[in-house]
């Protein structure tokens, strides 16, 4: 057990899946499967966890696991049934056998119950060497069980790949069911980053759109038409707290937090035509961005909080743009094809990511910012409403497959495509949430 | 029962339109969209509904020649009857035959200046839905403009954009789109 840290077990009693107090009956769900691109992955082993308890143990951790890193595409798990031992402890492997099958890691853990929770324990060693290259001991309550498994997978994709996991996350996206009568009813929702958990945060006869995290995880910003037109509103996702935020005449739209979270860039026509402005979340007081008789829509905030990025159509079709966040000249960032919209900064500001058009084909593409080199990485036609996932490696959007709004995932650089399938209804502007519990390896 | 057949299928395209362009007012009181189309439904018709007998005899109605009477809103040959105009995509110009439209709502509501009506506008489903938000706008008050030259007042004229949100086809293709790109001109009930 020497290999085993315990840092941050008091840290993880802090969050707890509040949203799951909202209590909406578990529907909807998603499945992530891979469609493209697991080639090349790299072989690993995960052995079931160890469990000592009575009855069958409360969560499958290993398999959470293998699921998140083989739903990366850069990981092959091991089946089961290949596997030639279960250790659980490191005094039980025998790294021979495992170097002989050609995996060059193996985790392990054991899961036990402690007082009214859990510990879940895990070790990740590199076969050839025989080394630790992990360890640890995190305490659980029985419904954040899912949330420490998708840790576990965050801290081996970081100590393998060098860059942090996004598995401990949620997705937030809106969905439509139309009812027999051609109505509709729209729901908003928050769900794990691997499509457990959804709950409806709220429900809607009339469309929601652009739904956008604080930056803290905690809240999301939302355009309603149940007022018959478009509004912004903030809802705290753990309380069901909500506020009204922007009622002006004309559009009230595309929300976007300011890095700190004190700010809410959104997009107001009440001047004429639609403009950036930000609305300061302490005093609410407004100031306008942008200002051109054209449409400028769709901020986005660069990771510094210094600039803004939007779609204007200021040049005759719809382009990105750049901006102060203290306002001045934009400076007009894409110049390939008609149709370029729906600009988000990577989590590094290297890139962006958008929606670009070329004859009825929309798809995603992923913008240098340093070469203005553009790289297409979808191949669907109506896709929309990219977000990166915090680490910047994936990137969820939304498109139409067989007639439906389905959400969609895939690599920064096109590699690996996940589909999103819901049990019902289309699927449609997912937002991926922050990293709010990141452990660093 | 036949009669009622064709009864419906005369005032059908009424509500297909008028069916998809009103949604309920308010979230909550949530009146489904068929009861808004009902009144502008039935009140046209030149026809008269005779009770359903059992002696198999049909009793219709010709329009009147001398022309319609009443409201000039609910007169079918009128271009009143018109609440749709469409437009091209990524485009607000109106284009030619939606004028004779425009102009002719723009002169009703001068003639009526209690009367105000919506525009709502819309865009179909390509691209992003924020752009599409700010395109349906737009297209609403391009047609508020032109009306505006044409007589009717500002007063008379609310503008709001469900950009790609309501589309009335829900296929994925141009005969689609070309449907959800446009202004509907929404009279109140």
């Amino acid at each position: 057990m020497s290999f085993v840290f315990s840092r941050f077990a008091p840290l993880l009693l802090v969050f707890c899946l509040c949203a799951m107090a909202l209590a909406t009956p578990v529907r909807a769900a998603l499945t992530i499967e891979i469609t493209g691109g697991a080639e090349g992955a790299q072989p690993i082993a995960i052995v079931p966890f160890g469990w000592d308890g009575p009855a069958a143990p409360p969560a499958d951790l290993a398999g959470i696991v293998s699921a998140d890193l083989y739903r990366s595409g850069e990981f092959a798990p091991m089946p089961e049934k290949n596997m030639v031992s279960r250790p659980h402890e490191g005094s039980q492997i025998n790294f021979a056998d495992w170097r002989a099958v050609g995996v060059p890691n193996l985790v392990i853990g054991k899961l036990r119950a402690s007082g009214s929770g859990y510990v879940a324990q895990f070790q990740l060693f590199d076969v050839f060497k025989g080394e630790q290259l992990a360890g640890y001991s995190i305490a659980s309550s029985e419904q954040d069980l899912r949330r420490t498994a998708h840790q576990i997978s965050d801290i081996i994709y970081e100590k393998l790949t060098g860059q942090p996991g996004a598995f401990a996350t949620r997705i937030a996206y809106v969905t439509e069911v139309r009812g027999a009568n051609a109505k509709s009813r729209y729901s908003l929702w928050v769900a794990d980053a691997d499509g457990y958990n959804p709950v409806a945060i709220l429900n809607s006869a009339q469309p929601l759109m652009s739904p956008a995290w604080s930056p803290d995880g905690t809240r999301l910003a939302y355009v309603s038409f149940e007022r018959r037109r478009p509004e912004v509103y903030v809802q705290e996702i753990a309380t069901r707290h909500r506020e009204l935020v922007a009622s002006h005449p004309g559009i009230n739209s595309a929300p976007a937090w300011s890095p700190d979270g004190t700010r809410l860039a959104l997009v107001l026509s009440k001047d004429g035509n639609p403009d950036v402005y930000i609305l300061s979340m302490r005093n609410k007081s407004l100031f306008r961005v942008t200002d051109s008789p054209a449409i400028d829509t769709e901020p986005g905030w660069s990771p510094d909080g210094n600039s803004l990025v939007f779609t204007s159509d200021r040049g005759g079709r719809p382009q990105l743009y750049r901006v102060s966040a203290g306002g001045g000249k934009p400076q007009r960032l894409t110049f390939e094809g008609d149709y370029n919209a729906h600009g988000v900064f990577s989590p590094d500001g290297r890139s962006l990511v958008m929606v670009t058009g070329e004859s009825n084909r929309f798809r995603i593409a992923v913008q240098d910012l340093s070469t203005g080199a553009q790289r297409i990485v979808t191949d669907t036609r109506l896709d929309e409403s990219p977000s990166f996932a915090p680490n910047g490696a994936i990137i969820v959007y939304a498109t139409e497959v067989n007639n439906r709004g389905v959400l969609a995932m895939v690599s920064v650089d096109g590699r690996v495509r996940q589909r999103v399938t819901q049990t019902e209804g289309n699927a449609r502007e997912p937002a991926w949430g922050p990293r709010t519990n990141r452990i660093k390896p | 029962m036949k009669m009622y057949a064709k009864l419906l299928v005369s005032i059908a395209p009424v509500v297909l339109i008028v069916g998809c362009t009103t949604t309920p007012k308010v979230a909550e009181k949530s009146a489904p969209v068929e009861e808004r189309a009902a009144p502008v439904a039935s009140a046209p018709s030149a026809a008269t509904l005779a009770p359903a007998g059992s002696s198999g005899v049909e009793v219709l109605a010709a329009p009147d020649k001398g022309g319609f009477k009443g409201d000039p809103l609910n007169d079918p040959a009128s271009l009143l009857s018109k609440r749709v105009v469409f437009f091209e995509f990524d485009s607000s110009e109106i284009k030619d035959d939606a004028r004779p439209v425009i102009e002719a709502h723009a002169a009703y509501l001068a003639e009526r200046p209690k009367v105000s009506i919506t525009l709502e506008g819309h865009a179909d489903e390509r691209g992003s839905r924020e752009y599409n938000l700010a395109l349906g706008e737009r297209r609403a008050k391009a047609v508020q403009q032109l009306m505006q030259l044409k007589g009717a007042s500002s007063k008379q004229l609310d503008v709001v954009s469900f950009g790609e949100e309501h589309p009335i086809a829900l296929g994925h293709d141009e005969s689609d789109w070309a449907q959800n790109r446009r202004v509907e001109l929404v009279y109140p009930k």
